[in-house]
């Protein structure tokens, strides 16, 4: 009976044991959740609106003020459509894809702290968490594109498969040479090291935080980590598995409604994530850029969100900028140039700290 | 050369000039027009939804002479001509326009004796039916009314070209 209680107290945050003042695990989820979804809807927008502003274009303008309100009412369009199950698709797992995307995607969150000490599951092995369930990620895309019974779709889950794998290979040794530097797979850690040493500190100038990330000293790394993010979750130029061009909507041709919307939604989450990603491992998470009183007033979280957002800039802006990939290109980048580049700077990154003893030695998290 | 090649490839040199390049566009004024909330200019000649005008004083211009009829290309019009029961004149007893066949070429205006089937500037007619394309007399009578002070505009802006 105290174990239900307890296990209430922590679940709930409801003080049925003493002074139970915290936040609930579940309300804790159901915050993170909507906030992110929400985010989501406002991300889509910015999308659209960059896309259309780089064309010389208005992007959409008619729902709310600025067209603020167009993901609400694509949502609301999406819900009430009817969703179409091809006759020769296979019902269940046709059904399913869309929600192995979408809540794969939710699930990364879990993991990724917003603030310091933030997160839903401070877990010491996060960064491999993060891999893994990005890595998981191209099963509702294989799922999705099988399930449909079709060429199109068939064609388009075969490519996101290849492509995702060979640019899993290079982002996994970009994490390894940011790991190396830390030598800790907490994601609060990789943070807290980026706040506490680098160049900055080496100066004498603690303050100038932005100069202590690691995008700095493993500048090629973040590049490499930068293309392969958008290879890794289908953006374009790297859109190779939605080639509308190709394969009309590659493996979500045969897809509508709610359940496209569900792939719509786990795009976007991941390619959130993506951005997290690189906000934790190269842009110092949390931290704000300069150490001082005007900026350090504004809370954690915020400047996660905004480094956040700039990165979704950049993926917004290469979508707009830079041509479509052939497949053969997309995989001789991945194969014969960030593989061994990030291998070598592996290498490199792993003898100047052997040499010099540089490195993240703990400290106050 | 290959060195600066592998270097420029190494800092994104394309992309970051493309980028440069997109960002002027980006904060560049956009020259789209605001579709319903604002529109473009229509020139005078321009040929839309058609009507059928009247006189001044309410009687009908056609006469039934079936010009349009015969120069239409589409074979987009229908009429049938009749003593009128009131005073015998002739006039059409039926004249349908099919939306979906026409073309919009303008030959019907063009071979009208009397101005009577004339192209208005109107554009917006869509239907959510395909019978609702189908234009009688009346709902092409009724247009005129609509429009009489556009076209009678547009036809003397256009009259010295003529």
């Amino acid at each position: 009976m105290d174990a239900l209680l307890a296990a209430l107290d922590y679940l709930l945050g409801i003080p049925v044991l003493g002074w139970g003042t915290h936040i609930g695990f579940v309300y804790k989820a159901l915050l993170l959740l909507v906030s992110l979804l929400v985010f989501t809807a406002f991300i889509l927008l910015a999308d659209r609106k960059i896309w259309a502003a780089v064309q010389i274009r208005r992007g959409p303008n008619v729902v709310g003020p600025f067209g603020l309100l167009q993901s609400f009412a694509d949502l609301i369009k999406f819900a009430l459509k009817e969703p179409l199950i091809p006759a020769g698709a296979d019902k269940v797992l046709f059904l399913m894809a869309p929600l192995i995307t979408a809540t794969l995607a939710l699930a990364g969150w879990a993991v990724v702290p917003v603030d310091n000490g933030w997160a839903m599951a401070n877990i010491n092995v996060g960064i491999l968490y993060l891999l893994g369930i990005s890595s998981l990620g191209v099963y509702g895309v294989i799922i999705g594109g099988w399930a449909s019974n079709s060429k199109y779709p068939f064609f388009g889950s075969l490519r996101a498969a290849a492509q995702m794998v060979s640019y899993e290979v290079s982002i996994g040794l970009v994490i390894i040479t940011v790991l190396l530097c830390v030598g800790s797979l907490n994601l609060n850690d990789i943070v807290v090291a980026q706040r506490d040493m680098g160049l900055a500190t080496t100066l004498g100038v603690p303050w100038l935080t932005f100069l202590n990330w690691f995008w700095l000293p493993l500048f090629p790394m973040f590049v490499v980590f930068y293309i392969s993010a958008l290879a890794e979750t289908n953006r374009p130029p790297f859109d190779l598995a939605e080639g509308e061009s190709e394969l009309v909507a590659g493996f979500m041709t045969e897809y509508s409604a709610t359940p496209y919307m569900l792939f719509m939604l786990g795009e976007y989450i991941s390619i959130l994530l993506m951005c997290g990603m690189t906000t934790i491992l190269f842009l110092g998470g949390w931290t704000s850029p300069i150490d001082l009183p005007p900026f350090t007033w504004i809370p954690g979280f915020i400047w996660f969100f905004a480094k956040l957002s700039l990165v979704f800039f950049m993926f917004a802006m290469a979508k707009a900028i830079v041509p479509r990939y052939r497949y053969d290109q997309l995989m001789r980048i991945g194969w014969k140039v960030f593989l061994p580049l990030s291998l070598v700077m592996v290498v490199i990154v792993a003898f100047v700290l052997q040499l010099t003893g540089w490195g993240w030695h703990g400290g106050v998290a | 050369m290959r060195a600066s090649q592998f270097f420029n490839t190494l800092l994104l040199k394309e992309f970051v000039s493309a980028f440069g390049l997109a960002m002027r566009y980006f904060f560049s004024p956009k020259p789209t027009v605001n579709y319903p909330f604002e529109k473009g200019p229509v020139s005078p000649r321009f040929r839309g939804e058609h009507v059928l005008r009247r006189y001044p004083n309410g009687e009908e211009r056609c006469i039934a002479c079936k010009l349009c009829e015969a120069i239409c290309p589409a074979q987009a019009i229908t009429i049938e001509a009749g003593p009128r029961q009131n005073d015998g004149t002739r006039r059409t007893v039926r004249y349908d326009i099919d939306m979906v066949k026409c073309i919009y070429c303008g030959f019907c205006q063009e071979a009208c004796p009397v101005d009577a089937i004339v192209e208005g500037p109107n554009f917006e007619f869509a239907t959510e039916t395909r019978e609702e394309l189908y234009f009688s007399k009346e709902k092409l009578l009724s247009n005129g009314d609509r429009w009489e002070r556009e076209i009678a505009a547009n036809l003397a802006a256009d009259a010295p070209y003529r």
